[in-house]
C-alpha cells in the first residue's frame, strides 16, 4: 500500500508538471503584456485597479453563493443545477419587499405593482428612490426576506423533491434539480415578466472616487455595503462552522454519511442545517448581487450558476474557504479577462478556467482541507 | 431494451408482463410507436376539427408536429448513444447543434457580394452537402476537443464542463470579434449577434433535384422529378383543397417526411452500434468502467469514438432542424434545448432506442408543440381575446371572483408555462418513473440471448444488465 501510494503520488506529479509548466508560462505571458500595455499608454494602471475591484465584488457574490453549494455538492453528493434559480427567487422576493417598504406600502404606487417589483414597467426603483442610504429600511428589510424565504424555499424543495430520491444516487438527484431549475425559472418568468428592470436610485448614492497615480477608482456606498455584508457572512459561517458541534457534524458526514450515523449524528438534521445556512446565504447573495449592479432580470441567478460552480469546483467540492477563493479567483477572471482578449469572451475566459482547473486538478486547489 | 424481434421468445416473463399495456400485447416495439404516433395524430386531428380549426392551419399543424417528432426523435437517440449507451452525461448538445448548422451556413452560404445579402457576411458558396457533411465534422471534431480532457472526469463534472462548452460557443458565436472576416478572399464570419441568414438553396428542393438526376438523363429535362412531379403533380393535387398558395403546405409535409426517413438512418445506425461488439463495451463502460479496463479494453478510446459519433448526429440534428428556418440567430441556442432533448430522452427511457424515438414523439406532441397547439386551439375558439398583459393586471380580478382575466393570461403566456410544465414533468418521471416507457427493461450483454426459453424453465437464471441504469 505504502509503495503503491508513493508510486501514484510520484507518477500524478509527472504527469501534472508539464501542465503546471504551461500554466506558468501563460501566466507570465500574460504579465508581461500586461506590464506592455500599461508602458504603452493603452491601459491606466487605475483602469486595472478599477477592473480588480469589479472583480472582486463579483468574486464575493460568487464565493457566497457558492458556499451554499458547495455545502450541498459535498454533504447530499449532488451538483444541484437548481442553486442558480434559488438565488434569483431570493432576489425576487427580497426585492419584492424593499419595493414596497420604499414605496409606502402603496402610497407611492400601487401595492400590486410594487409586489412584481414593477413588472411591465409599472414602477421603477430609481423613482423610488431605492438605495443603501436613502432607504436603509428597505433595503435591510430586503435582504432579512430574501435570505429567510430562499431558506424555506430550499427546505420546502428538499422535503418534497430531493429527500424521497435521495437514496437513488447523485445523477438522478441531478437530473431531478435541472427539472427544479426549470420549473422554478419559469415560474418566476411567469410572476413578474420577462424584462429586466433597474432596481435602485445610483443617481443619489454617495460614493468617493480616489485618485489613484494616473486616474480615480470610483467605490460606491454599495460596493463598501457588499464587501461588509460577505465579509461578515463568511467570518459568520467560517465560526459556526468551526467552533460549532454542527461544523463537526457536517465534515463528518461529508466524509461518510453512514459512519456519521452509526456514530450518532443526526444525519437528517444536519441536511436541514446545511439548507438553511447555504439556502440563507444564497438568497442574501441574490439580494446583494442586485442591489449592487442595480438591475434584476429572471435569469440573473442561471447565468451566475455555472461561474459558481467553476468557483466551488475550483475551490474543492466541500470546502467553504474554498468556494470564497474560487469565487474571488473566478470574479477576478471574469472581470480582469477584458485586459487580455475581447469582451465578449470575458465570461467564456472564466469557463476556461474551471474546464482547465478540472482537467488538470479536478479535486480543487483545497482540496484535502475540507472544512464542511 | 431488447428491441430484437427474439424478445417474444426470450426473455423474462416480468418484462413480458409488463409489456401488456391496457391489454394490448406491446411486446413488439414497432407496434407500440405505431399506436402511440396514430393516436397523437387522432388526438391533433381531433382537437382541430372540433374547434373547427381551418383545413390548412390545420394541416400545416400536422406538419410540424411530424417535423418536432423527427427532430425530438433523432436528437434523442443521438443522445442515448451517450448517455444510454455509454453513460456519458453530455449536457452541452446546443453546443454541437450550433456549431453543425453554423458550419454548414458558412459553407454553403453564397459567396459575399454575389447575392441579396450585402450588410451579410458571405459563405464559401459550396454544395450544400459539402456543407452538411462539413457541419457534421465540426460538431465531432468540437466533441473531439471536449472529449480528449473531460472523459476521464466524473459523470457530474463532465456534466458540468459540456453545459459551460455550449455556453462558450454561444458567446463565441455572439462575439463581435468573430463576426466578419476576410479568409482567403471570401467575407465570411459568424455574424456576432444578428446571427447568420441561411441563404443557401432550399434543401428540399436541392434534394429532389439531387435525386431527379437520372430521371432527367431519361426525360432529358433539368429537375424533372421537382418540375413534374412535385410542383406538377403533388403540389397541383393539393391545391384542389388548399387553393391558396399550398406550395408552403406540401413543402412543410416533403421535409417532415425527409426527416422521417433520416429518422429511420438515425435509428438503423444507434440500433447497429448498439448491438455490434464495439457497442456491447460501451454498455461495459456504463456499467462498470473498471471491469472493462481490467477486461483489456480501452474504454478511453470506446468513449471519445461514441462522443465523436453522439456529437457529429448532434450537428447533423441541429442542421436539419435550424437549417430551413431561414436564419439563425446565436441565442437560440440556450441551454433548454439541452432541457428538451433530455426530458425526451427520459420520458422514453435512457439505454431504449425504440424508447427514445417514442420519447421524441411524445416530447414533441404533448410538451413541446401540443401546449402551443392548444393555446391556438383555445384563442381560435374564443375569437382571440384580449389578455392581460401582466400578471398583477390578471391577479386582481380573481378578488372580484372573476378568474378569466387570470386564464387568458396563463393561456397567453404558454411558452414560459410549458416550460414549467416540463421541468415539473422532469421532476414526477425521477420520482416514479426514473426508467422511462421502455428504459426498464432487461437487456442482454451478450450477443446471443443467455435466457433459457420460457416455455420450459418459468423465468430461469438470468445474466442480464439493466436496461437505463445510472452508471454507478
Amino acid at each position: 500500500m505504502g509503495a503503491s501510494s508513493t508510486y501514484d503520488r510520484a507518477r500524478s506529479q509527472i504527469v501534472e508538471k508539464p501542465m503546471t509548466a504551461v500554466l506558468g508560462i501563460i501566466a507570465v505571458l500574460l504579465v508581461v503584456d500586461l506590464v506592455r500595455q500599461l508602458t504603452m499608454g493603452n491601459l491606466t494602471i487605475a483602469r486595472v485597479m478599477s477592473l480588480v475591484l469589479d472583480g472582486v465584488l463579483r468574486g464575493l457574490v460568487i464565493g457566497l453563493a457558492g458556499i451554499g453549494l458547495s455545502m450541498t455538492y459535498s454533504i447530499l453528493n449532488f451538483a444541484n443545477f437548481a442553486h442558480g434559480d434559488y438565488i434569483t427567487a431570493g432576489a425576487f422576493s427580497g426585492w419584492a419587499t424593499t419595493y414596497i417598504i420604499a414605496g409606502g406600502f402603496g402610497s407611492a404606487a400601487n401595492i400590486g405593482s410594487l409586489a412584481l417589483v414593477g413588472a411591465g414597467g409599472s414602477v421603477f426603483g430609481g423613482a423610488l428612490g431605492i438605495n443603501a442610504i436613502q432607504t436603509p429600511l428597505a433595503v435591510f428589510a430586503g435582504l432579512v426576506v430574501s435570505g429567510v424565504f430562499t431558506i424555506a424555499l430550499a427546505l420546502a424543495i428538499d422535503k418534497f423533491i430531493y429527500k424521497p430520491i435521495r437514496g437513488s444516487g447523485g445523477i438522478p438527484l441531478l437530473i431531478t434539480s435541472v427539472g427544479v431549475a426549470f420549473a422554478l425559472r419559469y415560474v418566476i418568468q411567469f410572476m413578474f415578466d420577462s424584462g429586466t428592470r433597474g432596481t435602485t436610485n445610483t443617481g443619489s448614492l454617495p460614493g468617493i472616487r480616489p485618485n489613484v497615480i494616473d486616474g480615480t477608482v470610483a467605490i460606491t456606498a454599495h460596493d463598501v455595503l457588499l464587501i461588509v455584508v460577505a465579509g461578515g457572512l463568511m467570518l459568520g459561517v467560517h465560526i459556526l462552522l468551526q467552533r460549532t458541534k454542527l461544523g463537526k457534524a457536517m465534515r463528518a458526514m461529508s466524509d461518510d454519511e453512514a459512519l456519521a450515523r452509526i456514530t450518532g449524528i443526526a444525519t437528517e438534521r444536519v441536511i436541514r442545517s446545511t439548507w438553511i445556512i447555504g439556502g440563507g446565504l444564497t438568497g442574501v447573495s441574490g439580494f446583494m448581487f442586485v442591489l449592487w449592479k442595480g438591475t434584476l432580470s429572471w435569469n440573473d441567478g442561471w447565468l451566475l450558476l455555472l461561474l459558481i460552480f467553476a468557483a466551488v469546483i475550483l475551490g474543492g467540492i466541500g470546502s467553504v474557504y474554498g468556494a470564497i477563493a474560487g469565487g474571488l479567483v473566478i470574479g477576478l477572471t471574469a472581470s480582469t479577462a477584458v485586459i487580455w482578449i475581447p469582451s465578449g469572451f470575458a465570461r467564456a475566459a472564466a469557463f476556461g478556467v474551471m474546464i482547465l482547473v478540472l482537467v488538470v486538478r479536478p479535486q480543487g486547489i483545497f482540496a484535502g482541507r475540507s472544512t464542511a | 431494451m431488447s428491441d430484437d424481434e427474439s424478445g417474444g421468445e426470450y426473455g423474462q416473463s416480468a418484462d413480458d408482463q409488463r409489456a401488456v399495456v391496457m391489454g394490448i400485447d406491446f411486446r413488439n416495439d414497432g407496434l407500440m410507436l405505431l399506436t402511440l404516433l396514430l393516436g397523437i395524430y387522432i388526438i391533433y386531428l381531433l382537437a382541430g376539427l372540433v374547434i373547427g380549426f381551418p383545413f390548412r392551419g390545420l394541416m400545416n399543424q400536422i406538419g410540424q408536429l411530424t417535423f418536432w417528432i423527427a427532430v425530438f426523435a433523432m436528437a434523442s437517440l443521438a443522445l442515448n448513444l451517450h448517455w444510454g449507451y455509454t453513460g456519458l452525461f453530455n449536457i452541452g448538445i446546443v453546443g454541437f447543434m450550433a456549431t453543425g448548422v453554423y458550419v454548414t451556413g458558412i459553407l454553403s452560404k453564397p459567396v459575399f457580394g454575389s447575392g441579396t445579402s450585402a450588410a451579410e457576411v458571405g459563405g464559401f458558396g459550396l454544395p450544400l452537402w459539402i456543407g452538411i457533411i462539413g457541419g457534421m465534422v465540426a460538431a465531432g471534431l468540437l466533441g473531439l476537443l471536449a472529449a480528449l480532457p473531460a472523459l476521464r472526469l466524473r459523470a457530474d463534472y463532465l456534466a458540468i464542463v459540456t453545459i459551460a462548452l455550449s455556453e462558450i460557443v454561444r458567446f463565441s458565436l455572439l462575439s463581435d470579434t468573430l463576426s466578419g472576416h476576410n479568409i482567403a478572399g471570401y467575407r465570411v464570419g459568424l455574424g456576432g449577434g444578428d446571427g447568420v441568414i441561411l441563404d443557401y438553396p432550399d434543401p428540399l428542393e436541392s434534394l429532389i433535384r439531387a435525386l431527379s438526376a437520372p430521371f432527367d438523363l431519361v426525360f432529358g429535362e433539368q429537375g424533372w422529378l421537382w418540375n413534374e412531379v412535385y410542383l406538377g403533380v403533388v403540389v397541383d393535387f393539393v391545391g384542389n383543397y388548399i387553393p391558396n398558395n399550398p406550395k408552403p403546405v406540401v413543402d412543410n409535409f416533403a421535409y417532415a417526411a425527409v426527416l422521417l426517413l433520416i429518422l429511420g438512418g438515425f435509428y438503423v445506425l444507434i440500433q447497429r452500434m448498439g448491438n455490434s461488439p464495439f457497442g456491447r463495451v460501451l454498455k461495459a463502460i456504463r456499467e462498470d468502467e473498471d471491469v472493462t479496463n481490467a477486461l483489456g479494453k480501452n474504454t478511453n478510446m470506446f468513449k471519445i469514438k461514441s462522443f465523436v459519433v453522439g456529437c457529429a448526429l448532434m450537428g447533423l440534428v441541429g442542421i436539419l432542424w435550424f437549417g430551413t428556418q431561414g436564419s439563425v440567430t446565436p441565442n437560440t441556442f440556450r441551454p433548454r434545448i439541452t432541457f428538451y432533448i433530455w426530458i425526451a430522452l427520459i420520458i422514453g427511457g435512457a439505454g431504449s432506442n425504440s424508447g427514445s424515438v417514442m420519447g421524441g414523439a411524445v416530447f414533441a406532441a404533448f410538451l413541446f408543440q401540443g401546449p402551443r397547439y392548444f393555446k391556438n386551439v383555445i384563442e381560435t375558439a374564443l375569437g382571440n381575446p384580449e389578455a392581460p398583459s401582466s400578471f398583477g393586471q390578471a391577479m386582481l380580478p380573481i378578488s372580484n371572483g372573476d378568474v378569466v382575466p387570470f386564464l387568458l393570461y396563463t393561456l397567453d403566456s404558454i411558452r414560459q408555462l410549458q416550460l414549467f410544465m416540463m421541468g415539473v414533468v422532469l421532476i414526477v418521471l425521477m420520482h416514479r418513473r426514473p426508467d422511462g416507457m421502455l428504459g426498464h427493461r432487461k437487456e442482454p450483454a451478450s450477443s446471443i440471448p443467455l435466457t433459457r426459453p420460457i416455455k420450459r424453465s418459468g423465468g430461469g437464471d438470468t445474466v442480464a444488465t439493466d436496461g437505463g441504469e445510472t452508471d454507478e
